[in-house]
């Protein structure tokens, strides 16, 4: 019997939140993963307090909440490649590219990201 | 059109839920054919039956089990609903408990996503 | 495509980083609490309008009734669900929660 080919869209997933404060980046997390494992065509934009998932050097003991960056590192076995991270985003926060864990990161301008946007067929906020 | 919705919050803390119910309604009238909402993140507090609103607002648990009688189907998220203990001893009849596979497939069968959270 | 914002202007950041992200007619619909963003002679009445040069910005007319608010910024087009819905039948969207 013929497998069934699911149709590959571009998805997004748009990371607006901070880390930690709301679930939203570490639940945001597991849809991209699921969508990976569905071959979807699947890009990261970090925007706003998003740019702060990236941020190395977390250490979530003293809060007690489960930590989630071991996840970013293995999302190239998961061939979840495209991890933009916004540049203004950065900057307004005090962030510089050595501030973040060292993945394969793309840094963007705004206007950049927007067009990728635009080329997107479905948009997940988190 | 095919719309699926998705819903990150939960009910009466944050408008989302409602904001989701009313443009559900709308896009029906209109005519669109809703393949499915898929509820995550707190949105999963929706589904449970213990809801006891006051008699003269309005109970959101039972307007989505109404919702899912009329053949729409409402899946909640099995990883976000074993978090916040919601399971099928305590679900809305018309619901079911499945994985995030669902959405997944939801957002490539679809048209539209239209998603509602804080 | 269709931005979504509901969060107020006025206590987050959702609507003026939207702005920096919308593209050339892009409409952004405000609903829920950035209803509040509609308000007439607020400190941010001139940004949007700035903005409206540029994209359509919609208010939800349900929202708008139940935080009662009557005087709206002038090109802000008031819209109800079944508007919201005819945008996202053109629209993709892209929701800036």
């Amino acid at each position: 019997m013929e497998e069934e080919e699911l149709v590959q869209k571009k998805m997004m997933f748009v990371m607006r939140k901070a880390p930690h404060g709301t679930i939203y980046s570490y639940e945001g997390l597991e849809v991209v993963l699921i969508t990976a494992a569905y071959d979807q065509d699947i890009s990261m934009a970090f925007i706003d307090d998003g740019v702060f998932v990236l941020k190395n050097d977390q250490d979530t003991t003293g809060i007690g909440i489960k930590g989630f960056m071991k996840t970013y590192f293995a999302l190239e076995d998961y061939e979840v490649e495209k991890l933009y991270a916004c540049n203004e985003s950065l900057a307004e926060r005090g962030l510089k590219k050595e501030d973040l864990i060292d993945v394969n990161i793309q840094f963007m301008n705004r206007s950049e990201i927007a067009k990728l946007m635009e080329e997107q067929e479905v948009l997940f906020p988190f | 059109m095919k719309l699926a919705v998705l819903i990150l919050d939960g009910p009466y803390n944050h408008q989302a839920p409602d904001s989701a119910y009313n443009f559900i309604q709308a896009a029906l009238k209109k005519g669109h054919e809703i393949i499915g909402v898929f509820f995550y993140d707190d949105g999963v507090i929706n589904s449970t039956k213990l809801m006891e609103p006051p008699q003269d607002d309005r109970h959101i648990g039972k307007r989505w089990s109404e919702l899912g009688k009329s053949g729409i189907d409402l899946v909640i998220c099995i990883a976000a609903a074993k978090r916040r203990g919601i399971a099928d001893d305590v679900l809305i009849e018309n619901a079911r408990i499945s994985g995030l596979g669902q959405l997944v497939d939801m957002a490539v069968a679809a048209d539209r996503l239209v998603t509602f959270g804080d | 495509m269709l931005f979504t914002v509901n969060k107020s202007p006025f206590t987050t950041n959702n609507l003026s980083s939207c702005l920096e992200f919308a593209g050339d007619k892009d409409p952004i619909l405000l609903y829920e609490d950035a209803v509040l963003g509609a308000q007439q002679g607020s400190k941010i009445e001139s940004t949007l309008k700035t903005a409206m040069q540029k994209n359509p910005i919609y208010a939800l007319k349900e929202d708008l009734d139940a935080r009662g608010i009557k005087n709206i910024i002038a090109g802000i087009q008031v819209i109800t669900y079944d508007g919201f819905v005819d945008l996202v039948e053109k629209h993709k969207v892209n929701p800036w929660l």
